[in-house]
């Protein structure tokens, strides 16, 4: 059946137990994320980064966290009141809820490692991920400034035009594992992960997924040299933070589906209960790429952005596609 | 069966929650609002700002716009003929794919040769 169907479901409790296992678990990691990402860009550039708040900085988000919230409630006049408050309330659902599809694991004593393993799998990724979309738009829209409106217009073009090379690269994927439920994908690899195979669509899927997460080198929407700080340039206190939290979030799942799709998964040696661990670590050294790219690349320019999307990884994203369904029936 | 989609309601749920406190805490916690100044000005370099909300927004926008619904329905359409490709092992199901791949590369040439993917 292709339509919403899986082959498993627990008690009702667990169901609901698990997915808040799993918030808190990445809730605990993304504060830490902050902060390691910071010292990294210290140590390329040959300075310390973030060492005076707790043992090594590691209270910096802390920090960081109440003097946001301690910020008074700020409102632009020109604003839309609920739109202007809509924005990053949607940014951050659409990366709270893109986290449910992650696996963590196969099913083990019972229990399904993963939030929810369904039949529609990867497409659910793409639905809530989409929302975030609007949040970027109607975010800098009703914040009645220009530069917020210029980088609102921006990341929308940015976001629609990526977004169909990133499917399409996931197609290879695809086309090899025959499914699209996640767990099932990982299963598929227990031979070779797909990043051997699908090389190319792995770098392509990389490449679109830092322009979906607004990452150097592809960050027009914030470009601060020419946007002042793009949609967000009117947002201060915990909205702007909201827009922090959700690039991290959905860095997060990036890597995440990244690591499901080309590099097996949870799959690692050692005993089962180490799975969990596996994933973490394969998402940790994708995003330390996010990190190493934002530190050694300069940002692209505008027009050579939307180029790159539509006339480079467009058409490869649809030749490695075409070429992966000839060699699937052939071989 | 439906049930296994509880988790995702959670996180749903979790989404909504977290989403409005974090855009409401200031309201509560934060320091209390000065009126009456220039705060409110949205951000320009000295200038009065200059905006509305009916600004022209240039045709290449609304080109890739229309564009990508195109190409992402391509997409949408191509997922259920993949995920049986492998398990149907039918020269049809591919040629069905190839075909429909091909004319919408022929769409995608077309608009390439008429200027459209230009950001101008």
């Amino acid at each position: 059946m292709l339509i919403a169907e899986v082959g498993f479901a627990e008690a009702t409790w667990i169901l609901i137990v698990k997915a808040l296992v799993i918030f808190a678990a990445v809730f605990a990691v993304a504060p830490v994320l902050t902060v390691v990402e910071r010292k990294i860009l210290g140590r390329f550039q040959a300075r310390y980064g973030p060492n005076r708040v707790g043992p090594f900085g590691l209270l910096q988000p802390a920090a960081d966290a109440l003097k946001l919230i301690g910020k008074e409630q700020f409102e632009p006049r020109g604003a839309l009141r609920l739109l202007y408050a809509a924005g990053p309330a949607l940014v951050v659902f659409s990366g709270i809820a893109t986290l449910a599809i992650l696996p963590w694991g196969d099913v083990k004593n019972g229990v399904g490692f993963y939030g929810i393993d369904v039949s529609i799998g990867v497409l659910y990724f793409f639905a809530f991920g989409g929302l975030s979309f609007y949040g970027l738009l109607l975010g800098g829209w009703a914040s009645g400034s220009k530069y917020s409106f210029l980088g609102a217009m921006r990341s929308a073009a940015q976001l629609i035009s990526y977004e169909i090379s990133m499917a399409l690269a996931l197609f290879g994927a695809i086309l090899m594992a025959g499914t699209l439920s996640l767990t099932e994908i990982v299963h598929a690899q227990d031979d070779v992960w797909f990043v051997v195979p699908q090389f190319l669509g792995f770098l392509i899927f990389m490449v679109a997924g830092f322009a979906e997460a607004n990452r150097a080198p592809f960050d027009l929407p914030e470009a601060d040299a020419e946007l002042v700080a793009g949609y967000q340039t009117e947002y201060g206190g915990m909205r702007w933070g909201s827009f922090m939290l959700a690039e991290y979030l959905e860095m997060f799942v990036i890597s995440g589906i990244a690591a499901t799709f080309f590099l097996g998964g949870w799959k690692g040696p050692g005993p089962g209960f180490l799975d969990p661990i596996w994933m973490l670590a394969k998402i940790l050294g994708l995003m330390f790429l996010f990190f190493w790219v934002r530190a050694t690349l300069p940002r692209v320019r505008y027009d050579q952005l939307m180029s790159f999307g539509w006339k480079v990884l467009l058409p490869l994203a649809t030749l490695n596609a075409l070429v992966t369904a000839v060699l699937v029936t052939v071989l | 069966m439906l049930r296994s989609y509880i988790p995702a309601l959670v996180f749903i749920g979790l989404g909504a929650i977290v989403s409005s406190a974090l855009v409401a805490v200031n309201a509560f916690l934060g320091r209390k609002r000065r009126t009456g100044t220039v705060k409110g000005d949205p951000y320009e370099s000295g200038l009065p700002s200059e905006f509305s909300r009916t600004f022209r927004w240039g045709v290449s926008f609304y080109m890739v716009a229309m564009l990508f619904i195109l190409f992402d329905i391509e997409v949408i359409f191509l997922y259920p003929v993949g995920v049986i490709l492998n398990a149907a092992d039918s020269v049809f199901v591919l040629a069905e794919i190839l075909v429909f791949v091909a004319l919408l590369l022929v769409a995608l040439i077309y608009v390439w040769r008429r200027g459209a993917l230009d950001w101008r």
